[in-house]
């Protein structure tokens, strides 16, 4: 049954689908970034995931070791780790603005509040 | 006896034991996992430790905003200087094998200082992140 | 762990279930062979961000209004038809850790392969980051920078002392 080697991308598929519902239906902007995160690591774990050679080890080089797993995904998601850092702190920061200014931070709030407003 | 001596006594013992973690995956990231990212995280983690614990003001006294913003810009600097310099000894744009005179120790030094341009980069960042969200804090709470 | 984080209402409570959430995608990592991805995960996803997610929320509530059901029915069709898109796409993919697999063939051998005896130092990972694909660092040192001085702009410096002493009140 080779459907049983493809359950990884499934896995992945059902995080990332959590993530998504958080960032489209919740109206919190704080909820909103941690859906944000967790797409993102999902989106790492299926690359990792890809990168992985049945009975490989590590990509560290070893005396006698001939099957290294990948290494080229793990540099990508190492940048992209950092990259999702930057834009975390970013998010939180112009969140935090948002409620200083408007005073809540509930979506449907804040557009009552601009349609108020123009 | 003061109220969290323990969490004082703990963190003075831990937080140079982190910042020398720090430095060993920083420069040993060549032989076992880790390299730049890693360090400058673990750097700043040491950092915030202290601040957590002892205050902000005490922690800013030590390593003051203005040196945090400026150690951030120095190392990007730092990378682009090592791009440059391999250009100007003749090679391409961050090829490294034109450092020195045995391409391995090239490749090796250049690999050395850029990780370490890229460490500096990401604590500095990272504290600067810390300082700004906890610099802006309510004034009856002082802080956090 | 991820389904706990759609359903909670408390902020709070969420930021923690996000860093368990890390530390179990690092687990993860470990057991795939991906040990600087895992070192990184571990410190960015449990440390960083939960620092910064504290922060935010000390500066704003922690609570969550409650919603009516009615516009949630929308994005969970949605998701679903998403997600049964997605899941459709992956019957092509090969196995899990299949050594024919696409992803091992082209570049990857010749960075095993040649990376000790071209560079020179063991760990493969390093070699490709800061050598091979030095560019790419290159960019993202530079993202990581201007997301700095990105919220230096939004946020202001945080200058503890110099604030105190222009508002000369008492702290603590």
């Amino acid at each position: 049954m080779e459907w049983l080697g493809l359950y990884n991308y499934w896995v992945v598929v059902v995080l990332m689908m959590a993530g998504f519902y958080v960032v489209i239906a919740q109206g919190n902007l704080i909820k909103k970034i941690v859906g944000l995160n967790i797409f993102q690591t999902s989106v790492f774990v299926f690359y990792i995931s890809l990168a992985k050679l049945d009975g490989g080890t590590a990509p560290v080089y070893l005396e006698g070791v001939t099957a290294y797993t990948n290494p080229l995904p793990h540099v990508l998601i190492l940048t992209a780790i950092v990259v999702g850092v930057a834009l975390t702190a970013m998010g939180l920061a112009l969140a935090v603005r948002v409620y200083e200014a408007y005073g809540s931070l509930e979506e449907d709030e804040i557009n009552a509040q601009d349609e108020q407003d123009a | 006896m003061s109220p969290h001596i323990v969490l004082r006594v703990g963190a003075k013992l831990l937080i140079p034991v982190i910042l020398l973690f720090g430095l060993y995956v920083q420069f040993h990231g060549e032989y076992s996992p880790g390299g730049g990212f890693q360090a400058g995280i673990i750097f700043s983690a040491a950092l915030i430790l202290y601040a957590l614990i002892f205050g902000l003001e005490t922690v800013q006294q030590a390593v003051p905003p203005a040196a945090v913003h400026a150690l951030a810009a120095l190392g990007a600097l730092l990378y682009m200087s090592i791009g440059i310099w391999a250009m100007l000894a003749g090679g391409n744009f961050l090829e490294y094998k034109v450092l020195a005179a045995d391409p391995h120790v090239g490749e090796t030094a250049g690999i050395i200082l850029i990780e370490l341009g890229v460490g500096i980069t990401v604590g500095a960042v990272v504290i600067t992140l810390f300082y700004s969200f906890a610099g802006r804090a309510r004034p009856k709470r002082g802080g956090d | 762990m991820a389904l706990a984080t759609v359903w909670i209402r408390n902020l709070f409570a969420a930021t923690m279930l996000m860093g368990i959430f890390s530390l179990l995608a690092a687990s993860l990592y470990v057991l795939l062979d991906a040990v600087d991805v895992a070192l990184t995960e571990a410190a960015v996803g449990a440390g960083i961000s939960i620092i910064l997610m504290l922060g935010a929320l000390v500066l704003t509530t922690s609570k969550e209004k409650v919603h009516d059901a009615r516009h949630n029915l929308l994005a969970l069709v949605v998701v679903l038809i998403t997600g049964a898109a997605l899941i459709y796409g992956t019957m092509d993919m090969p196995n899990f850790a299949d050594p024919k697999a696409p992803a091992h063939q082209h570049v990857s051998p010749r960075y095993t392969q040649e990376s000790v005896d071209e560079i020179g130092i063991p760990n493969m990972v390093t070699s490709v980051l800061a050598s091979y694909r030095g560019l790419d660092t290159l960019g993202e040192v530079l993202v990581i920078f201007v997301a700095g001085v990105g919220v230096l702009l939004v946020l202001g410096a945080g200058g503890f002392q110099r604030r105190r002493r222009e508002s000369g009140e008492e702290e603590e």
